[in-house]
């Protein structure tokens, strides 16, 4: 002990192209961004897989045949899957081969990365089968462990991932919910025995995450042996180190250059000298380690930013408006039986969309503005609700609505 | 007690007809709040008073005026100005390089009567006057760029003379303010000034809190319609013509938007003719040149201003529509689009993208309530004291 549980997030959204007004009617190919930029999905996905993907995965390879004990967890959205399917299948490759090694658990989310949790409790449901299907058809595995979008947790979601089947879910280590009790270890959600709960160790996560190139900070560099230590301090006051985090980490959001990929191939190495480490994945977990106390998540937490609760994606006005007038055209959408009408809304539900609708101006507003193709959180708000007006034109259009005459189409309504 | 500053300008208000005179009232109301004594030089007279007459406001303590008597105008070229002195309006030199001219002398003249440690001239007009108190007394001077001949003339038919006193200015100045990154980019390229010399200050903005409606919009704004705002001067710089071609794509989509265009300017006949061509004299107003109160509860009337500029140094009109409570579309070849996060910009020429704007600013509530109520808070950082600050760094390290 400790046990350093790895979690990589890989996910990727279809963005938004640049899309006006005047496109309404006329352009349904909402995500088809073209040319050299962030905005053209393919560029990105075959950029973020030589930067970071590909090489990751074959350094994650060689470790795993160097330390046969080793385990880690992936948690993968469906739409970045059909992205690798369709743009990038080498990578899909790597993966597969990774997960064949038979060390790599996979985790359930939601196939579209969305926050149908908080809008649509039927919707959220139908999205984690999709994925689910997905993983198997892909991988051959079934996940057993759930994380909600951006790592959304709540004693409702517990119970949401219980009565899916999950056995294990995830969620942030925010110090005011843990109080005394420290996110190295499992616990029980909030009156639930059938499923364990994974604190996210948000310091020792970011480390690696956020500060690992910051030359500011006092541990700059960060060396593989001195977060070794870290980890072996955590003997005896913990069973599990909750090391979760973007797998873009290594090699896109942490450049090859800041020395990213040697620290990670040393890491092992190192945390295993102190042979009461060892690198396991969350099934294992959960195998192994009993719960320790339960925990009482009464509202949504997240990952993201200073609040870690979901006003990353909800905290304007324009979010909140983008978000409910997705949500508000579920049953018509449904009702078209329309396969592309349905996946072009689902979407159009992905947290990016909101993420990029984000105006906070601290900190945070950094962060939000550098994961950002768009000039400004307006312009990706405008691009969308155009987007989205497009939608609502099929879908009325479809669903063939017989009152010609009391029809209001977007475009005569203003 | 800070630096005693001679300061060259051309248009003070209220009698000025544009930003710079607004400008210049900005940065020595907050010069001297700041304890720098700011001496004030105008080319022409104000009104009531005699020339070369030293006006000392109670109000102000540390600012004192000159004026003297001539018809200078900072938005006149050579051209103009020829036709307009011919009229027989000046008493005074045939042209505006005679002006200028004799406004230089009278830099000299005032630079041996009044004490100072930095001379300060405000565009090319005065940038003669700030060479020769340069000349005669040996102290440091700042050539502060507002607006260059580029800029002016959209880069087409730039007027050699002019170019040439704004270039002579910015070499013998011993350090020149930008009044913004893109400013000081045309000087460096244009001008061949060296980067270094270079400093951008960007200008601020003056906060009055008001309320009430235009009381000639009110009755459409009842109704339900939407108003788009055009304040500026009606050239070549400001772009009215791609506001007005966009204003026409709005109309083909919203029914119930209005165009108001505040100003005036050598293309305002052609603008009107290019309104009633469009078929869209029901739909934009001209309003000629407006101030004060009128302009301000024109811009609390409007839901969305627009400043389209082809180049504009920096650009305050925007600033003044979100202290009134109007979000702004600007065009990305502004000043002010440098300092404002929470507006939403376009390239001066597309057309398109500006009507799609347009459009989605009026439609989408959210939308408009947010870069309304984040513009607003983020406009009152930009002030007139974080300029004066700035500027008091330049006279220190001089």
């Amino acid at each position: 002990m400790p046990s350093v549980c790895f979690y990589f997030q890989v996910h990727q959204p279809f963005r938004v192209k640049k899309y006006t007004f005047f496109d309404i009617g006329r352009d349904s190919s909402y995500f088809a961004g073209e040319g050299e930029g962030d905005l053209n999905n393919e560029w990105v996905m075959r950029k973020v897989a030589d930067k970071s993907y590909i090489p990751t995965n074959k350094m994650l390879l060689d470790l795993l045949r160097e330390y046969p004990s080793m385990g880690i967890s992936f948690s993968f959205s469906g739409v970045v899957l059909e992205q690798m399917e369709k743009y990038s299948p080498e990578t899909l490759e790597s993966f597969r081969e990774l997960v064949n090694t038979g060390r790599v658990e996979l985790l359930g989310e939601t196939y579209y990365h969305s926050l149908a949790f908080l809008y649509s409790r039927e919707e959220f449901k139908r999205q984690v089968d999709m994925q689910r299907k997905k993983v198997e058809e892909l991988f051959s595995v079934t996940p057993q462990v759930f994380r909600c979008t951006e790592l959304f947790y709540s004693n409702e979601v517990a119970r949401a991932a219980r009565d899916m089947g999950f056995k294990g879910v995830l969620g942030e280590g925010v110090d005011h919910l843990l109080g005394w009790r420290s996110p190295n270890f499992i616990y029980r959600p909030q009156g639930l025995n059938d499923i364990k709960l994974f604190k996210k160790n948000y310091r020792l996560s970011d480390d690696i995450a956020f500060r690992f190139s910051s030359s500011g900070w006092k541990e700059h560099p960060l060396t593989a042996d001195k977060f070794a230590r870290w980890v072996s301090q955590l003997n005896g006051n913990g069973e599990v180190v909750n090391l979760f985090m973007d797998y873009e980490t290594f090699g896109e959001h942490q450049w090859e250059e800041t020395g990213i990929f040697n620290f990670l191939r040393s890491l092992p190495g190192e945390v295993l000298k102190d042979s009461d480490n060892d690198f396991i994945t969350l099934s294992e977990a959960i195998e192994r380690y009993k719960a320790h106390d339960e925990i009482d998540v009464p509202y949504v937490t997240s990952w993201a930013d200073t609040e870690r609760d979901t006003s990353a994606w909800t905290g304007n006005e324009m979010q909140r408006d983008a978000l409910s007038k997705v949500y508000e055209i579920e049953e018509d959408v449904l009702r078209t039986k329309d396969k592309d009408i349905i996946d072009d809304w689902r979407k159009l539900q992905i947290s990016d969309h909101f993420y990029y609708m984000g105006t906070k101006t601290m900190g945070d507003g950094v962060v939000h503005s550098y994961f950002s193709p768009y000039d400004s959180p307006y312009e990706a708000f405008i691009s969308f609700m155009n987007a989205l007006s497009d939608l609502k034109l099929r879908v009325e259009k479809k669903l063939n609505y017989k009152d010609e005459k009391n029809k209001v189409t977007f475009r005569q309504s203003i | 007690m800070g630096k005693k500053v001679l300061m060259f300008g051309w248009e003070f208000p209220p009698h000025n007809s544009g930003g710079l005179g607004t400008a210049c009232l900005g940065i020595t109301k907050s010069l001297s709040k700041k304890k720098t004594k700011v001496t004030f030089v105008l080319p022409k007279k104000i009104e009531g008073a005699e020339s070369f007459l030293r006006i000392v406001s109670p109000e102000t303590p540390y600012i004192s005026f000159y004026s003297v008597d001539s018809p200078l105008s900072p938005y006149l070229d050579g051209k103009k100005y020829e036709s307009y002195s011919t009229k027989g309006d000046s008493v005074y030199g045939r042209s505006l390089y005679e002006e200028v001219s004799r406004y230089s002398d009278f830099g000299w003249y005032i630079a041996g009567k009044e004490d100072f440690d930095v001379i300060h001239a405000h565009e090319w007009l005065s940038f003669g006057a700030g060479i020769k108190a340069k000349e005669r007394s040996g102290k440091p001077f700042i050539a502060h760029i507002h607006a260059t001949e580029f800029d002016r003339t959209g880069g087409e038919g730039i007027n050699p003379r002019v170019y040439a006193i704004e270039k002579r200015g910015m070499e013998m100045a011993d350090r020149v303010v930008a009044v913004s990154n893109l400013t000081k980019s045309i000087v460096v390229k244009h001008y061949g000034i060296p980067e270094e010399k270079v400093e951008v200050v960007h200008n601020g903005v003056e906060f009055e809190e008001e309320e009430g409606e235009f009381r000639e919009v009110s009755k459409m704004k009842e109704h339900g319609k939407k108003m788009v705002l055009f304040v500026g001067r009606i050239t070549l710089q400001k772009g009215p013509d791609y506001f007005i071609r966009a204003a026409k794509r709005v109309c083909e989509v919203c029914r119930d938007t209005f165009f108001v265009i505040s100003g005036s300017g050598d293309m305002q006949c052609q603008m009107m003719e290019q309104v009633a061509r469009e078929g869209l004299s029901d739909r934009v107003f001209f309003t000629g040149f407006m101030r004060g109160e009128k302009l301000r509860s024109l811009y609390r009337s409007a839901d969305l201003f627009v400043m389209p500029s082809v180049s504009e140094p920096f650009g305050i009109t925007p600033l003044e529509s979100l202290i009134n409570g109007t979000p702004v579309l600007i065009s990305k070849q502004s000043g002010s689009s440098e300092v404002l996060m929470h507006a939403l910009k376009v390239d001066f020429w597309d057309i398109d993208d500006m009507a799609n704007k347009m459009i989605c600013a009026l439609n989408y509530d959210s939308l408009n309530r947010c870069l309304k109520e984040n513009g607003r808070r983020e406009v009152f950082s930009i002030n007139w004291d974080k300029t004066a600050d700035k500027l008091i760094k330049i006279y220190n390290n001089l």
